[in-house]
């Protein structure tokens, strides 16, 4: 009786340690929680605070012996898993504890069909084959909702989307009927539509095979919307922990509190419908040829960017909104005449397409970029001054060294660093700081207009949130003007005082922001703002699969 | 002060639980942690370290080979001057001699001329230089190492000199070559001449492959193309062949073959520079610096070159390696260095032509072998000493 009433899973007293070359650092250090049969229990945290350790060191997965856990237990139906032999954790990996990852792309093997994939885990562990194993496996895709299962049994992992690999993905987890399944940010990589559709999924599945879920995420809408009880995780530990509506409403722990209240704040800088234009392009095209056979002729286009029409005033915010693949990086990048394209692009009333290098060069002084990923976009082998001053370099090379020096510092102090920091090197700063530097450089020659391709989105929430500050603080001191690029609904609407919605290169609608939101006009950005503000998917038809 | 610092944000203090986020500043010259590491990395490769340091210091001694093997003295203290003969070149009647020509210091008339005023000479370790022919040898040349010699073999010479043993005589550590010129002081310039070489090719082509290979990785399209298809049809030229017959309508001299072997050898980092730079302009801080205006000039140079180099170091003493067997090659067929010229090749192929001699083969042998497998030590550390996965206990 005693094995019905203790939890499935129960992690006690758990630490883990890695060992490096100066002796050891510990990544998490003694959390305890407990996973109830039917229940789904959330571990949130920001990058680095150890929830995706914790889940791995349940399935003994962690590079031992560089890891080690110098306390804790992990019981699993009452058995110890962290004595036990790879032997033993091998009959219960995949068999009782099952585990997706977030990447589809890898986790996938591209050389094998799905039926083979999925073949194969159902013969590990219960030696079924030949024509069974192919009839759980259509069951399996049926279960997870993959269209037309019998014809997909064929394709290799390349000819699926992401959305459908991870719901391969969930279906080898699903084949041997676990009692638990560990979901490590199983919806990070997706677009927003589809990872609406995986939760809903994925809480189906549990509700009806009474599994119990442990769901790794740093999101809180996700955790909101699919946990029982939620652990809050910050710097190694468990901070806070009890039941999701009990934490939200009443957050104790003052980490919980600045978590929640790190929802970028609404407040976006109002329309200039008076105001010059700074950009504007009409019927702006950027094709990329496929050419095919000996002689190479062009036998068709990608349209990434498929006329689009813009216009923005100065002092604005453009918000460029839309799911990966829809060309909104790319429509920045040619607003900067960085990748070329056609129609004509008007910056500060001179049209600027087809300008030559030099003749372009006055212009790049006004108009800048910031980019995703804050590690890339800075060159690791020079100093944050050197990366700074660069621009000044080419643009103003009658500067001194001090005066060059003085609007450095300028502009760290802008953008909330310390000017001292600036004989340091990129590796030397967090990612959130990375992203502080980019936005210096570009600030620093004073332009007009800046893109920013993403900033927030490589960035932990609370960071996201301090991001959005500055930069609306920058543009209030500078009378800049932005065009936001994000496929983050809740960022850009704290942001844009107009919207483009884009979608396979063409714009699916436009508009003030603040109407925009309110009463989306057409099907597919009804959807998405369905998906992206309440985790909700779309009437099929709509959103691809 | 009115100066306010902005106080950083709070971010600054996060520190994740992996070790510390922010390093203290470090203020004057440090090599930056990257470069520590990998210093660190070449280090614990004990047999490519070693091998650094030996060749290192063979590398230094050789460059300093006129006064370890010559035969003229470094020093002459003569009637109260001194005379650097070594590097300056005096005439026998600065000595009292008859003649206006050069000193020929191994003269025994011109070593009692300078006894007789008082004088002494201070010789080298080794009285020979490369070119020197051993007029006193006891066998016809090649004659052996001095040390193998029976007292029968030397009584002729040591008799007319004088002295009472063999062992008395100027030793020819490793006998001689079949003109009696002393191996010893052939092996050590021949080393000289090498190593310089193979430096002064692998640094003439990768200068030139690199500038080749960076411009076609970054401009890529036809540039790219073109310049592939052009280096498709080179390499496909038989360089060996083509090496000689040029090596023998030219007037062969160092910077002769330098030049052939040039024609060829800067390929060789092409393909490597080029994916690098391939690579690289597509990072997201290139497209920022291009946003930025900078130009492709300064782009390739400040933000592409170092990442290229890393790949370049890696191969480096491999290239050096292959270009002294390139030259010992041809030294061996005889269409390399002028005739006279100190060369391990041509050691080679004098132990391949006297049999006998096996002293010359066996000389040429183990100086190239060692030389090549130093070479190649060095390279696998400096490989490891790059390899960013690389982890040493």
């Amino acid at each position: 009786m005693d094995a019905i009433n203790q939890p499935l899973l129960d992690v006690n007293d758990l630490s883990v340690g890695f060992h490096h070359a100066g002796g050891m650092s510990l990544a998490v250090d003694r959390i305890s929680f407990r996973i109830e049969r039917g229940r789904c229990v959330a571990l949130v945290g920001e990058s680095g605070s150890g929830k995706s350790v914790s889940a791995l060191s349940v399935l003994k997965l962690l590079p031992y012996p560089t890891a080690v856990h110098p306390s804790g237990s992990i019981r699993f139906k009452g058995r110890e898993l962290l004595g036990m032999s790879e032997k033993e954790i091998r009959s219960i990996r995949g068999n009782d504890i099952s585990i997706i990852f977030q990447e589809p792309m890898t986790s996938l093997n591209p050389l094998h069909t799905i039926e083979q994939q999925i073949g194969e885990i159902l013969l590990l562990h219960s030696g079924v084959r030949g024509a069974m194993a192919r009839s759980r496996t259509l069951e399996l895709l049926t279960q997870v909702g993959i269209p037309e299962p019998e014809t997909r049994l064929a394709s290799y992992p390349h000819q699926l989307s992401g959305g459908q690999r991870q719901r391969v993905m969930i279906a080898m987890a699903l084949a041997n009927e676990p009692d638990l399944l560990i979901a490590d940010e199983p919806t990070t990589a997706l677009d927003v539509t589809v990872q609406a559709q995986i939760l809903t999924l994925l809480s189906d599945i549990q509700r009806r095979l009474g599994m119990s879920l442990l769901f790794i995420t740093h999101d809180l809408g996700i955790v909101r919307r699919i946990a029982d009880e939620v652990c809050v995780m910050n710097s190694g530990k468990i901070v806070e922990h009890g039941p999701v509506e009990r934490v939200f409403t009443s957050p104790q722990h003052p980490y919980t509190k600045a978590l929640l209240a790190a929802e970028p704040k609404p407040d976006p800088a109002p329309p200039q419908p008076h105001a010059p234009v700074v950009i504007s392009t009409d019927d702006l095209k950027i094709w990329f040829p496929i050419k095919r056979g000996l002689l190479r002729r062009t036998i068709g286009h990608i349209k990434a960017v498929d006329g689009v029409k813009l216009t923005v005033r100065k002092g604005e915010t453009l918000g460029v909104v839309g799911e990966s693949g829809s060309g909104k990086t790319t429509l920045g990048l040619a607003l900067l005449r960085l990748i070329s394209s056609q129609g004509p692009i008007v910056f500060l009333g001179k049209d600027i397409q087809g300008l030559r290098f030099q003749e372009m060069r006055p212009f790049r002084r006004d108009m800048q970029i910031v980019f995703q990923d804050p590690y890339g976009a800075l060159s690791p082998r020079m100093s944050v001054s050197d990366i700074i001053a660069e621009g000044l370099g080419v643009h103003q090379p009658s500067l001194t060294e001090s005066q060059r020096e003085d609007r450095v510092i300028k502009a760290l102090r802008d953008v909330g660093l310390d000017p001292e920091t600036r004989f340091r090197y990129p590796h030397e700063f967090s990612g959130g700081q990375r992203q502080r530097i980019s936005i210096a450089r570009a600030v620093v020659l004073e332009p007009d207009f800046v893109v920013l391709d993403e900033p927030t989105s490589a960035l932990d929430m609370l960071f996201q949130a301090q991001m959005v500050d500055l930069l609306r603080e920058l543009q209030r001191k500078h009378d800049l003007t932005y065009i936001f690029i994000s496929h983050d609904l809740r960022v850009v609407a704290s942001l844009a005082s107009h919207l483009i919605v884009m979608r396979h290169g063409k714009v699916v609608e436009e508009g003030p922001a603040s109407e925009l939101f309110k009463n989306p006009k057409s099907d597919y950005t009804r959807a998405l703002f369905a998906a992206a503000f309440r985790l909700e998917t779309a009437a099929s038809g709509a959103v691809a699969q | 002060m009115s100066e306010i610092i902005v106080k950083p944000p709070p971010e600054t203090t996060s520190v994740t639980p992996l070790g510390e986020a922010v390093p203290p500043i470090s203020h004057g010259f440090r090599a930056s942690p990257l470069n520590q590491r990998r210093w660190k990395n070449f280090k614990s490769n004990g047999r490519g370290y070693w091998s650094f340091w030996i060749f290192a210091i063979l590398f230094f001694v050789s460059l300093f080979a006129e006064l370890i093997a010559n035969d003229k003295p470094f020093l002459v203290k003569f009637d109260g001057k001194l005379y650097w003969p070594a590097v300056i070149s005096y005439s026998e009647t600065t000595f009292g001699g008859d003649f206006e020509t050069a000193a020929d210091y191994r003269d025994p008339f011109l070593q009692k001329l300078v006894a007789e005023k008082g004088g002494t000479m201070y010789w080298p370790l080794i009285r020979y230089s490369y070119s020197t022919h051993n007029l006193d040898l006891p066998t016809p040349a090649p004659s052996k190492p001095t040390w193998l010699l029976t007292e029968e073999q030397c009584k002729p010479v040591v008799e007319k000199k004088g002295l009472k043993s063999c062992r008395d005589l100027e030793y020819n550590w490793l006998g001689t070559d079949d003109q009696g010129r002393d191996v010893v002081a052939r092996l050590i310039y021949g080393f000289r001449i090498s190593v310089l070489f193979g430096l002064a090719l692998t640094l003439i082509s990768s200068i030139i492959g690199i500038a080749a290979g960076g411009v076609q990785g970054y401009f890529g399209g036809w540039i790219d193309l073109g310049f592939q298809r052009f280096i498709e049809v080179w390499t496909a030229i038989p360089s060996l062949y083509l090496l000689l017959i040029l090596s023998s309508v030219l007037v062969p001299g160092f910077f002769v073959l330098l030049g052939i072997l040039l024609l060829f050898s800067w390929v060789s980092l092409v393909g490597l520079v080029r994916a690098e730079f391939l690579r690289g302009r597509n990072f997201e801080y290139i497209t920022a610096a291009r946003a930025l205006g900078v130009s492709s000039k300064v782009i390739m140079f400040r933000h592409l070159l170092p990442n290229a180099m890393v790949a370049t170091m890696t191969f480096l003493p491999f290239i050096v390696s292959s270009s002294v067997m390139t030259l010992t090659a041809l030294d061996f067929l005889g269409f390399g260095l002028p005739p006279g010229s100190p060369s391990l090749g041509e050691l080679l192929s004098q132990g391949k032509s006297n049999v006998q001699a096996p002293w010359l083969g066996f000389a040429g042998f183990f100086s190239v072998a060692i030389m090549l497998s130093l070479l190649i030590f060095i390279g696998e550390a400096v490989r490891d000493a790059f390899d960013p996965r690389k982890t040493f206990r």
